[in-house]
């Protein structure tokens, strides 16, 4: 039976939109914690750890989404692992944000001048200490464009879960799709929920670049 | 035993010495004025005394630790050498008040209300009493050098490094600026400082350094020697940069 495409269809493509949100915010959160670490990696003065994160982003950069989510989909069940959609979907796009967020940080770091970590050191803060008081704080400003850039990429590139079906913002306009034969009217409100979701990011990142103190 | 020591000090970038067989004692409440052509060794020698730069040969000791061996604490010596930068450096995300209290609260591990009660003095001291709550980038530069100096004084440093800090200044800020460093002399600091300022070193500093191609080539009495050098490369030096 094909029927109309009406306003509950656009309440159903909004509650999906969740899952679209959650899944971003998982995978920032996530993938943040884990990109921290791995560009504080990249820019120690210890060579193995260098290396050690070089070859983490690279081996992640270099391998697509999709196959990743098949991957974490379809390949633990040979080892008799069980892993749901939402579990395969959430590591594979925290290890995706992780690698590209750490390699946009660390640009972040290094562009805080040398003489940033001189001062702080001649002040007797230790490496550590240097980082997380002088070093991060500064890098923070100047990696929020890039930053939201990225999750903007980010929320839409969560619609390749739709291929283990997962059922998020583009799964559910398929869906939709199916039943109503109605292609511009779901798609187009689809990118218009995607539209909504991503500007908004943008507008909330230019007012926090605003508030933030930064050499000129 | 001096306070600071540089005994037979080697320092190399790459194939380039710029620092060869330097000697050098301070003592407690010296005022040293180190001065020379760029290029000459004299920033460098100034970082080599906190470890900013290792050195390749020699030895140099600070208020009795040695800076130059591989196991030297230069995070425990540095709160005690302080050091003020020709550009600054002055933290641009934090309020003056938070760039001076910054190494007291994390390094120190002094409380919140004592930390601020030193920074408010030490601030009140370079003239800022009525900044505390601004950010470095709505100071002038002579402002900033001053927050710069309360910065290292915070810390309660047994010795002062000052590199060049009046040298990225317009003129009209540079008298502030020297006016801060004389109040540090009488109370008895004691400071090396690389300037071109020959009249303040003349006026203020006890000895002279004068380093030319990384070796100090004339040391001694300040007012003597600045009004009587021994050596022709000194001669020239003075007249070039008095004229």
């Amino acid at each position: 039976m094909i029927r109309e495409f009406g306003f509950d269809d656009v309440l159903f493509l909004l509650l999906a939109a969740r899952w679209t949100i959650l899944l971003t915010l998982a995978a920032m959160a996530i993938g943040g914690a884990v990109a921290l670490v791995v560009a504080i990696l990249r820019i120690v003065p210890f060579r193995p750890a260098n290396w050690l994160a070089i070859g983490y982003i690279n081996l992640v950069q270099g391998t697509p989404i999709l196959g990743q989510l098949f991957i974490f989909f379809f390949g633990f069940s040979v080892f008799g692992w069980n892993v749901g959609a939402w579990t395969a979907a959430v590591t594979t796009f925290s290890i995706y944000a992780s690698a590209y967020l750490a390699e946009i940080w660390r640009g972040g770091l290094q562009s805080v001048p040398k003489t940033q970590w001189e001062s702080s050191a001649a002040l007797g803060l230790n490496y550590l200490q240097r980082l997380r008081y002088v070093i991060i704080p500064q890098a923070v400003r100047i990696n929020i464009p890039p930053t939201v850039g990225f999750l903007v990429q980010l929320v839409k590139n969560t619609s390749l879960a739709s291929v283990i079906g997962f059922v998020e913002l583009s799964r559910a306009g398929q869906m939709l799709n199916n039943a109503t034969f109605a292609p511009m009217a779901v798609y187009l409100t689809v990118a218009a929920i995607y539209f909504v979701i991503c500007f908004s990011l943008s507008r909330a990142s230019q007012r926090l670049e605003g508030r933030i103190h930064v050499a000129r | 035993m001096s306070l600071v020591e540089l005994d037979g000090v080697h320092k190399r970038f790459g194939n380039l010495e710029v620092l060869s067989d330097v000697n050098l004692s301070v003592e407690e409440g010296e005022i040293v004025a180190i001065i020379g052509r760029s290029g000459s060794g004299k920033s460098t020698m100034l970082r080599c005394i906190n470890g900013l730069e290792p050195v390749q040969q020699g030895r140099i000791t600070v208020d009795g630790t040695e800076v130059t061996t591989a196991k030297a604490d230069l995070n425990d010596l540095r709160q005690r050498v302080g050091m003020v930068f020709q550009s600054y450096n002055l933290f641009p995300h934090l309020s003056v008040e938070r760039n001076v209290t910054l190494a007291l609260k994390v390094v120190r591990k002094t409380p919140l209300a004592e930390a601020r009660d030193i920074a408010r003095e030490t601030i009140a001291k370079v003239g800022l009493a009525d900044k505390l709550n601004a950010y470095p980038d709505e100071l002038s530069g002579g402002q900033q050098q001053r927050v710069a100096i309360a910065r290292s004084l915070a810390m309660g440093p047994k010795v002062m490094l000052f590199d060049e800090i009046t040298s990225a200044l317009d003129p009209e800020l540079v008298g502030e600026v020297l006016r801060v460093l004389e109040a540090l002399a009488a109370d008895g600091m004691t400071m090396l400082l690389v300037t071109h300022e020959m009249k303040f070193a003349k006026t203020v500093g006890n000895r002279v350094v004068f380093m030319h191609h990384g070796r100090v080539h004339e040391a001694g009495d300040a007012r003597e020697t600045l009004e009587q050098p021994r050596t022709p490369e000194l001669t020239s030096f003075l007249n070039a940069v008095l004229h």
